[in-house]
């Protein structure tokens, strides 16, 4: 399971990289792998604003429905429209092509209190 | 006339069955037969052909007098020209590729799949109530409005309410109206409050049907045995909380056995407790919601009284009250004067209800299967299904032990849950398991539900399957646990049996055809 060194990690499987002073954010590859093929994402639209540990949006596979939550607060500055076309992106590629939304944070600060790359690895096996 | 096989009957009395004598029938007695491959109507016929004969159009009688030239239409395109013959054998062939209750095992976690009474179905059908129109004044509809007053008393009795609406059309429906009712309560308190609490463990229907009528959904975490804990509910609970929604047992099959004391937290903030009478088949006649510190619940009708569902419904999910909400319950409501029985159908009657839900009196139907059931077993009979469904859900939890591994090991009620950790070692998951079932011939069980549990496999047996079938449908499941790890390609080549193997969900979700179209190609 690929776990990148660069990014930070939520207890829910969300991760979140920094670009510049804005947050790009998806799901795991552990999530992805865990949820099955995903056949429907519910994303926020630009402008909106999302709230750290609170929903925003869903992922839906054909085990189960899902809520994704923000990893960080702030506002929706761009978001990944073409998965709602083709929603496997996000179990090809979720790393890369599979992002979620763009957020430009109201706190960076918050960053910090996620887990890095060592501490998600160790929080998955304990999960499995 | 020749025996190409060669098999003859045996008539000894130690015969073996057919189930045992073939190793290639699955242990729910499944094997291979004819079956139809079978076009859809729009690919059949011929030009001309046709069921019916209609008369010809009468008169001077021309459409294009009547009606707007927007709303006419010629011909149809690729309208089915066929005969009767043709569309009998169509349905009929298309209903042998299914799986029923009247076919076989059909253990669907949460959904209660028992058996529907043929004598339920046929007092149903009797023509003075088949054939009551929904409009017909109530003094020539007095035998079913007694009827429905009489399972009004009977549900309220039952789950231990003060009042029942028989209104809603289904459970979501239900939910939908207890959540209105207690809007409705709250608003007339001066405050609607802004919050519902709902454990992890609820069905998906739960968040839905608060989010509906404008309230927060907060989820609680259930604790390591599987229960809602008091001080979970403590913390979560203030003055914006209007009710928790509470399944019990909750969807592990687990007895919520801090119910009176979050009962209490939760009423002690003026917040009201809702539960999703899912589940009720377990306590039926053993123990009451109303009892245990509930104020409103909603019931299944399709499920803990055996009327049709899982494509034969329609469903029906009456909402029972404490006395505080009575008076916000929806219209129409039979009431009792005298000997006579009455609809009550004017909102100036009852200025406080929260209005009509569904058209005329509910799905009156149901509620003839529903009460049936309910004078057919009694009251000791009707607690005797809440504890068969527990045994038979406890027999078949001891009978898979050890071979699937149990998250949670907390006393089982009427269904308990699996995972398929010991099989995902050799890769096989719950998936593969659901379809190899299919290939004994059983129904899978819910899987990956609830979510709580990673790759659940969640079996609710009911009371009205033999301990035969319990085994036969534990011998497929330990069958399939041995092959997982001998022969996990099989597993996972499942289903084999089947006419159709098994089929693509991705695509299905992803890439939707709901449509048929004329000269369409489907690959």
């Amino acid at each position: 399971m690929e776990i990148p060194d660069t990014l930070k990690y939520t207890r829910e499987h969300e991760w979140a990289r920094t670009k510049g002073t804005q947050v790009v954010i998806g799901i795991t590859d552990f999530a992805q792998d865990h949820l099955g093929d995903v056949v429907f994402v519910e994303l926020p639209d630009v402008g909106d604003t999302v709230k750290k540990g609170e929903s925003f949006g869903v992922v839906e596979s054909t085990k189960a429905v899902s809520e994704l939550f923000a990893p960080v607060s702030g506002k929706v500055v761009e978001v990944n429209d073409p998965l709602g076309d083709t929603p496997e992106t996000i179990n090809d590629d979720p790393y890369e092509e599979g992002w979620m939304i763009v957020v430009e944070p109201s706190d960076p600060k918050e960053l910090d209190a996620l887990m890095d790359a060592k501490a998600y690895r160790a929080f998955v096996e304990e999960q499995e | 006339m020749g025996n190409p096989t060669g098999w003859k009957p045996s008539m000894e009395k130690d015969a073996k069955t057919t189930t045992a004598a073939h190793a290639e029938v699955g242990a729910g007695g499944a094997t291979r037969g004819i079956v139809h491959e079978e076009p859809l109507l729009f690919e059949r016929g011929s030009t001309g052909r046709s069921g019916v004969s209609l008369p010809a159009a009468g008169g001077d009688f021309d459409p294009a007098r009547e009606l707007p030239a927007a709303l006419l239409r010629g011909g149809v395109e690729g309208m089915p020209e066929i005969s009767e013959l043709e569309v009998v054998r169509h349905f009929t062939r298309m209903s042998s590729w299914n799986h029923g209750i009247d076919t076989g095992f059909y253990p669907l976690g949460s959904c209660t799949m028992k058996y529907n009474p043929k004598s339920s179905e046929a007092l149903a059908r009797l023509p003075g109530f088949a054939n009551v129109h929904p409009l017909a004044p109530a003094e020539l509809a007095q035998g079913a409005l007694e009827l429905m007053y009489r399972l009004e008393r009977a549900l309220s009795e039952i789950a231990g309410f003060d009042q029942t609406t028989l209104a809603p059309a289904a459970g979501a429906q239900g939910e939908l109206c207890g959540l209105m009712l207690i809007r409705a309560y709250h608003q007339a308190h001066g405050n609607p409050r802004k919050k519902v609490l709902i454990p992890d463990t609820a069905h998906g229907t739960n968040p839905a049907s608060s989010a509906l009528n404008g309230y927060e959904v907060v989820q609680l975490s259930s604790g390591a045995d599987g229960r809602l804990h008091p001080e979970t509910v403590k913390a979560a609970m203030d003055e914006d909380v209007a009710a928790i929604m509470i399944t019990n047992p909750n969807t592990l099959g687990i007895f919520e056995s801090h119910i009176a004391e979050i009962a209490e937290i939760v009423h002690a903030k003026g917040g009201l407790v809702y539960g999703d009478g899912a589940n009720m088949n377990a306590l039926l006649g053993v123990a009451r919601p109303g009892d245990m510190g509930f104020d409103v619940m909603q019931y299944n009708l399709h499920k803990t009284f055996a009327t049709p569902h899982g494509g034969g419904g329609p469903g029906s999910g009456p909402v029972g009250v404490k006395a505080e909400l009575a008076p916000f319950l929806p219209l129409p409501a039979v009431v009792k004067e005298g000997e006579r029985y009455r609809l009550v159908v004017d909102p100036k009657e009852r200025p406080q209800t929260i209005g009509k839900l569904r058209e005329f009196w509910g799905n009156f139907g149901m509620f003839v299967r529903a009460w049936a059931l309910i004078r057919e077993y009694g009251p000791e009979g009707v607690a005797q299904t809440g504890k068969l469904a527990v045994l038979n859900a406890n027999y078949l939890r001891k009978l898979l032990q050890g071979a699937y591994n149990l998250p949670y090991e907390t006393d089982s009620l009427h269904e308990v849950v699996f995972d398929d950790k010991l099989q995902k070692a050799h890769g096989v998951t719950t998936m593969d398991v659901a379809k190899r079932l299919i290939d004994h011939g059983f129904h899978p069980p819910t899987v990956y539900f609830p979510l709580v549990v990673s790759g659940a496999l969640m079996i609710e047996p009911t009371e009205t399957e033999s301990k035969e079938t319990l085994e036969r449908f534990a011998a497929a499941m330990k069958a399939i646990a041995e092959e997982a790890q001998a022969d996990p390609d099989a597993v996972k080549a499942a289903p084999t049996r089947p006419f159709r193997a098994r089929l693509d969900e991705t695509r299905a979700a992803r890439k939707p055809i709901l449509r048929w179209s004329p000269g369409m190609k489907v690959e």
